[in-house]
C-alpha cells in the first residue's frame, strides 16, 4: 500500500514500542482513518505528516483509546491496548501533549509538573529537577500561572508536565504549531534531546520539513490512509513530499537522494 | 459614625462571611462539575437543623457540633450526588441544573416534615455585647461567627495550594478533558469538591441559625446572594467567591443605612434586591466577575 520505496529505510529493529496495526476507526459511526499502520521503535523519532483533515490527530485518539475503532489492534510494547481508556493509556507510559489546552492555565508550573507526576507514588521531585534541567528558561518561572507564558514557555510546561512519569513513548500533536520560528526551532531541538535520552517520539507535524529533519522515519497521510513512508531524509527528498507540504519543492532538502518520479524515492 | 459601625458594618461583616462560605461551594460546584447547583441552599438549611439536633440531644454549644454536622451534611450531599448527579453526568448541563431544582424541592419538603416548618433557635439565651469605647458594641457571637468564617477559608486556601487533592481539583476546573488524560482520577476530585462545598455549606447555615434562627427556607433565602456572591468574583474562583460574599453582605447592609436624609436608603426589606441588582449588572457588563472566572 505504501507507495515509498524507502520504506525499508531505517526500518526499527525488534518489538516496535508502539504499533498501530491496519487500525480502522472514526467518531460516531463515521470512518476517519482506514486500514492505518504506523510503527514506533524503540528509541526513534517518527513523524506523522499529511494535509489538514487527514486524520493525524485521529492516529493519535486511536491510541489513547478516544477513538472507536472498527477494525485493527493498538500494542504497546507487544501488549494489546486496543480500546483501554484514556487515563489507564496514560498511567502504562503513554505521555500524550494534546496541541492545545494542553496546561493548567491556573496553576503554577511547578504545581502544573507535579499533576503530571499525579500518577506516580514514589518521590517525583528528583524528575522534576530534571525537567528544569531541560528547560532552563521554567526553572526561573516555577511559581508562574502556566496560563501567563509565552507559548513557547507553554509548549514546555505541556512536554515536561507530560514527562513527569516514566515515559513508554511520548505523543506530540504538532508541538510547533502557533510559536514563532525562534520557539519553533527551540521546540524541535527540545524533543530530540528527549529522544536522545532514550525516549520513543510519535510527532504529528505541520511543519514537515523541520520535523522530518529530526525524525528516524515518517509516515504521510492522505484522506486517513497510509500514503507514504520512509526515513525522515527520504521522505524530505521525495518530490512527491515536496508537491504536497514544502511548497512544490522536492529537492530544496538537499539531501541529494531525491528521485525524479512521484512516489519513486530513492532509497 | 457609631451607630455605623455598630448597625451596618459590622453585621454586614457577619453576614458577608457567610455568604462567602456559602459561595465557595457554589463556585467550586459550578467549576469542577460545571453546574449551577440550586440545591446548594438547602445543604445549609440541612447543615443548621442537623446542628440543632445535635446541640439539642448533647447540650453543647452549637460551635461544638459543627464537625459533626458539617461532615453529617457532606454524608448526605455525597449521597444526593450517587443518586442525582452521578447517573446524569455525562449528559447536558441543563439536566443538571434542573435537577438540582429538583431536589431543591425535594430536600426542603424533607426538612419541613422531619422539623417542622415553624422558627426554631439554638436557644443561647441573651448574648450580651462588649462595650468598648462606652459606644462600639461588639456581639461574642459575631465575633465567633466571623473568626470560624476566617478559620474554615483559610482551610480552604491551604486545602488548595498545599495538597495534591486541592489542586487536582483546580486543575480538574482548569480543564476536565486534561485532567483525565493527566492520569487524575476525576471521580476522586469529585467527592472532595461535594465535600467541601457541602461541609463550608453547613457551617454557613450553622452560623447565621446562631446569629438569627433556624427554619426551612433559610438557605433558599441565601441562594440568590450566594449566586450573586460567586458571579461577583468569578464563577470557578474561591477566592473571588470569598470576596465576592464579603462584598455582598457588605453592600446589603450598608444599602440600608441613610446615606441620604434620615430615611434607610433601601428599605431593609428589600436589601435582598441590592444582590440581585447586582447580579443582574454583572452579568450584563461583566459577566467574567471581578477576578476573571468563567463566563456563566
Amino acid at each position: 500500500m505504501s507507495a515509498g520505496a524507502g520504506a525499508t529505510l531505517g526500518e526499527e529493529a525488534g518489538t516496535p514500542v508502539l504499533a498501530l496495526e491496519g487500525v480502522t476507526g472514526g467518531y460516531g459511526g463515521a470512518e476517519i482513518i482506514h486500514e492505518v499502520s504506523v510503527r514506533v521503535g524503540p528509541g526513534e523519532i517518527v513523524v506523522l505528516i499529511g494535509p489538514n483533515g487527514a486524520g493525524k490527530s485521529t492516529v493519535m485518539n486511536a491510541v489513547l483509546g478516544r477513538l472507536e475503532l472498527s477494525r485493527g489492534r493498538v500494542r504497546l510494547r507487544g501488549r494489546d491496548i486496543t480500546g483501554t481508556a484514556p487515563d489507564r493509556v496514560v498511567r502504562q507510559g503513554v505521555c500524550y501533549v494534546p496541541q492545545s489546552a494542553n496546561v493548567f492555565p491556573n496553576l503554577s508550573v511547578n504545581e502544573n509538573l507535579e499533576m503530571g507526576a499525579y500518577i506516580r507514588r514514589d518521590d517525583f521531585r528528583p524528575r522534576m529537577r530534571e525537567m528544569y534541567e531541560l528547560f532552563p528558561p521554567l526553572a526561573e518561572r516555577r511559581r508562574t500561572p502556566a496560563g501567563n507564558l509565552s507559548g513557547g514557555q507553554r509548549q514546555m510546561v505541556a512536554i515536561a508536565k507530560a514527562l513527569m512519569v516514566e515515559p513508554a513513548v511520548l505523543l506530540l500533536d504538532e508541538p510547533s504549531a502557533g510559536l514563532s520560528p525562534r520557539f519553533r526551532a527551540d521546540i524541535f531541538r527540545v524533543v530530540r534531546e528527549i529522544n536522545a535520552g532514550g525516549v520513543p517520539v510519535l510527532m504529528v507535524e505541520q511543519n514537515a520539513r523541520q520535523a522530518l529533519g529530526i525524525a528516524d522515519r515518517g509516515y504521510v497521510l492522505v484522506d486517513g490512509r497510509n500514503r507514504l513512508d520512509g526515513s525522515g531524509a527520504a521522505l524530505l527528498a521525495d518530490p512527491a513530499v515536496g508537491a504536497m507540504f514544502l511548497g512544490g519543492r522536492g529537492d530544496a532538502a538537499g539531501t541529494g537522494g531525491g528521485g525524479t518520479a512521484p512516489g519513486a524515492a530513492a532509497p | 459614625m457609631i451607630e455605623f459601625l455598630n448597625f451596618y458594618l459590622i453585621p454586614g461583616l457577619v453576614l458577608g462571611s457567610i455568604y462567602a462560605l456559602g459561595a465557595i461551594g457554589v463556585t467550586l460546584t459550578f467549576g469542577i462539575l460545571r453546574f449551577a447547583n440550586f440545591a446548594h441552599g438547602e445543604t445549609m438549611t440541612l447543615g443548621a437543623f442537623i446542628a440543632l439536633s445535635l446541640a439539642t440531644f448533647t447540650g453543647w454549644h452549637p460551635f461544638a457540633v459543627l464537625p459533626i454536622a458539617m461532615a453529617l451534611t457532606a454524608l448526605a450531599v455525597l449521597g444526593m450526588d450517587r443518586l442525582f448527579f452521578r447517573p446524569l453526568r455525562h449528559g447536558s448541563t441543563i439536566i443538571l441544573v434542573i435537577a438540582s431544582f429538583g431536589l431543591m424541592l425535594m430536600v426542603r419538603s424533607l426538612v419541613q416534615l422531619v422539623w417542622g416548618a415553624q422558627l426554631r433557635s439554638f436557644g443561647q439565651g441573651i448574648d450580651l455585647p462588649w462595650v468598648l469605647f462606652d459606644a462600639l458594641r461588639i456581639f461574642p457571637k459575631h465575633v465567633t461567627i466571623v473568626c470560624a468564617a476566617l478559620v474554615l477559608m483559610l482551610a480552604v486556601h491551604l486545602l488548595l495550594s498545599r495538597t495534591r487533592a486541592g489542586k487536582a481539583m483546580r486543575a480538574m476546573a482548569d480543564s476536565p478533558d486534561l485532567a483525565r488524560l493527566t492520569g487524575i482520577d476525576t471521580e476522586r476530585v469529585i467527592v472532595t469538591t461535594w465535600i467541601v462545598g457541602a461541609g463550608l455549606a453547613a457551617a454557613a447555615g450553622v452560623f447565621l441559625a446562631y446569629d438569627t434562627h433556624v427554619e426551612s427556607q433559610l438557605g433558599f433565602k441565601l441562594l440568590l446572594p450566594i449566586f450573586a456572591a460567586a458571579l461577583l468574583g468569578g464563577i470557578g474562583r474561591p477566592y473571588g467567591a470569598m470576596a465576592g460574599g464579603l462584598v455582598i453582605g457588605l453592600v446589603e447592609e450598608l444599602s440600608t443605612y441613610p446615606w441620604i436624609g434620615s430615611e434607610a436608603l433601601v428599605p431593609p426589606g428589600y436589601k435582598t434586591g441590592v444582590a440581585f441588582a447586582i447580579m443582574v449588572a454583572i452579568l450584563i457588563w461583566r459577566p467574567s466577575g471581578l477576578f476573571r472566572g468563567r463566563v456563566f
